[in-house]
């Protein structure tokens, strides 16, 4: 997908004014509310008409103030899955999922609706009306409704936001499980690093209507360290759990973690603060935690008043955070061999 | 005293059914153009439906019997519209057409109040959800905002059938006061009101006219109760 963006809006006191050009299939929008993420996500659907700029998506104009183009919403094949998800409340789950469905002509049907039924689990929904859905199930028939009108480019508004910050990463799974299935790319809308780095590749990052960075999530995440008191979040998938002593083992490329929280699944996404992981110049007689790995030193960077320690662990990469006075103690540098120590309880599960 | 009252005349039963009849269509008729006109006022983006709420409530603040006086003046025979009609061998007043058209007009802004309200309520981003699944304006008018307003019209439907049996001042200027022709049931209580004697029989009709505004109240109760289970299903 190539969208092609440069677009100007004002509404009251606040001014949308940004240019950019994305070709990624899995883009991300982030900034604080009020950033005007979600002002750019109307303007992009056709529900909100921009004062000048042009919208390309693909090379076909959608919007182009200076000739006075500006597809209708319903015709820019543009797919949105708002923060509340919007189902109509008159009609029953199957019917919500299929409105967008008989709406696209024959020969654009690209997603058959019981492939969906069975990758977002709605079986069990089917018969259900609106009201009695929670919030997570909300989201996954918005979802479906709006893959099976077969967009050209699904734009996502915050769409864990209303949830339960437990259920909140659960639906992630099923999100890239749908649009790696089905190749539709997506603009994921969030104020939340972690998502983001979760679901997108490229990062748009707005600030008071303004356009401030084109990144990857990865170096976002980096670069949000310094002011972020939680430092960095490693974001480690894991596999094949097995239960000891009351504690889960989990695989992590050639190594294993030892871990507090587990679960049945068999592929899990944990989050480990660099503040959890510790650095020791040698392998200490015995520690109180459970995880010790040797790594290699792959790059130190400054952090403000800390320093960032990117591991290379066996191929996998974690990044660490000390203060600059253990940097000299430990004689931290690139190539230079280190222990990195992680206790059981540090993982958190996201998924 | 009540059985007495059983034995009403003939052109009082006249007046019953006429009064079910005027009534039932007046409110049938308006239910489209009441939801277009509510559909404009709500969701178009027209300069001047300020002016047109003000027209089509004005009805509900003027003397029913200046809307019938200029009812008549433009549907009679010498009125812009009566002739036009009366060309086509049309002929509205002093008919029961007469008396449907006044409680149309009078009725109006009642369905039209009560069916903007429920638009009103209808929640934007449904609207605009439909947009961005492929629906064109018509098709979320009858797939979104219709069924949502169904509750609504129900309501001012109701409310205009009720408005519509008690119609009076336009009526008798419109349609005239003709038994077993025009003469609805507020009409013959008036007749019976002006004949000495008249008392017992006005209050048997007032008794009907009591009837029948319950069960339409009634009714309407049961429908909104049953789409209010319908909507959370």
């Amino acid at each position: 997908m190539t969208l092609e963006v440069s677009l100007e809006k004002q509404l009251g006191d606040f001014a949308f004014a940004s240019e950019f050009s994305v070709q990624s299939r899995r883009v991300g929008v982030f900034g604080p509310s009020g950033s005007g993420k979600s002002t750019l996500m109307h303007m992009l659907a056709g529900l909100l008409k921009p004062d000048r700029g042009f919208i390309r998506l693909d090379g076909e104009i959608l919007f182009d103030g200076s000739s006075k183009v500006n597809r209708s919403s319903e015709k820019r094949r543009v797919g949105v899955v708002f923060q509340h998800a919007h189902l109509f409340p008159h009609m029953g789950v199957w019917r919500n999922l299929l409105y967008g469905y008989k709406r696209t002509p024959k020969q654009q049907r690209r997603v058959d609706p019981q492939s969906l039924v069975e990758v977002l689990n709605l079986g069990p929904l089917l018969d259900r009306g609106t009201g009695t859905l929670s919030g997570g199930e909300r989201q996954r028939v918005a979802l479906g409704r709006t893959v099976l009108s077969c967009p050209r480019l699904i734009l996502m508004d915050e769409p864990l936001n209303g949830l339960d910050e437990n259920l909140k990463y659960q639906i992630i799974p099923y999100l890239k499980k749908v649009f790696a299935e089905f190749e539709i790319p997506f603009m994921f809308i969030s104020h939340s690093l972690n998502e983001m780095r979760l679901m997108t590749d490229q990062v748009l990052e707005f600030a008071d209507g303004r356009l401030c960075a084109q990144t990857s999530a990865h170096r976002l995440a980096l670069h949000r360290m310094e002011t972020s008191q939680t430092g960095y979040m490693n974001l480690l998938e894991l596999r094949d759990p097995r239960p000891q002593n009351g504690l889960f083992v989990y695989r992590w490329g050639n190594q294993d973690f030892i871990l507090t929280a587990g679960g049945e699944a068999p592929i899990g996404m944990f989050e480990l603060s660099s503040r959890e992981i510790t650095l020791f110049k040698k392998h200490p007689e015995a520690t109180s935690a459970r995880n010790l790995l040797h790594c290699k030193v792959k790059k130190v960077f400054d952090v403000g008043n800390r320093v960032g320690v990117e591991l290379d662990c066996n191929g996998q990469h974690l990044v660490s955070q000390v203060v600059h006075d253990a940097v000299r103690d430990l004689g931290l540098q690139v190539g230079g061999e280190i222990i990195a120590v992680i206790k059981a309880s540090a993982f958190r599960r996201l998924y | 005293m009540f059985q007495a009252m059983i034995h009403f005349s003939p052109t009082d039963l006249q007046a019953m059914a006429l009064s079910a009849r005027v009534a039932f269509t007046a409110t049938l008729v308006s239910i489209p153009f009441g939801f277009a006109v509510s559909y404009v006022l709500v969701f178009s983006p027209l300069p001047g439906k300020t002016l047109l709420n003000g027209l089509v409530s004005l009805p509900l603040v003027l003397p029913p019997v200046v809307v019938g006086y200029l009812l008549l003046l433009s549907l009679g025979n010498h009125g812009w519209l009566g002739e036009w009609l009366a060309d086509m061998g049309i002929h509205i007043i002093f008919t029961w057409k007469a008396a449907v058209i006044a409680s149309m007009v009078i009725g109006f802004p009642l369905l039209v109040r009560s069916i903007s309200i429920g638009m009103e309520d209808i929640d934007d981003r449904l609207i605009q959800a439909s947009c961005t699944l492929g629906a064109r304006w018509y098709d979320t008018l009858f797939t979104v905002i219709l069924p949502l307003s169904a509750r609504a019209i129900v309501a001012g439907a109701t409310l205009m059938f009720a408005r519509s049996l008690g119609e009076f001042g336009a009526t008798i200027v419109l349609a005239g006061n003709i038994p077993g022709v025009t003469q609805t049931i507020p009409l013959a209580i008036f007749d019976y009101t002006s004949t000495p004697g008249g008392d017992r029989m006005a209050l048997g009709l007032c008794l009907v006219s009591i009837g029948l505004a319950l069960t339409v109240l009634v009714f309407n109760e049961g429908l909104i109760k049953r789409f209010r289970r319908g909507a959370h299903r």
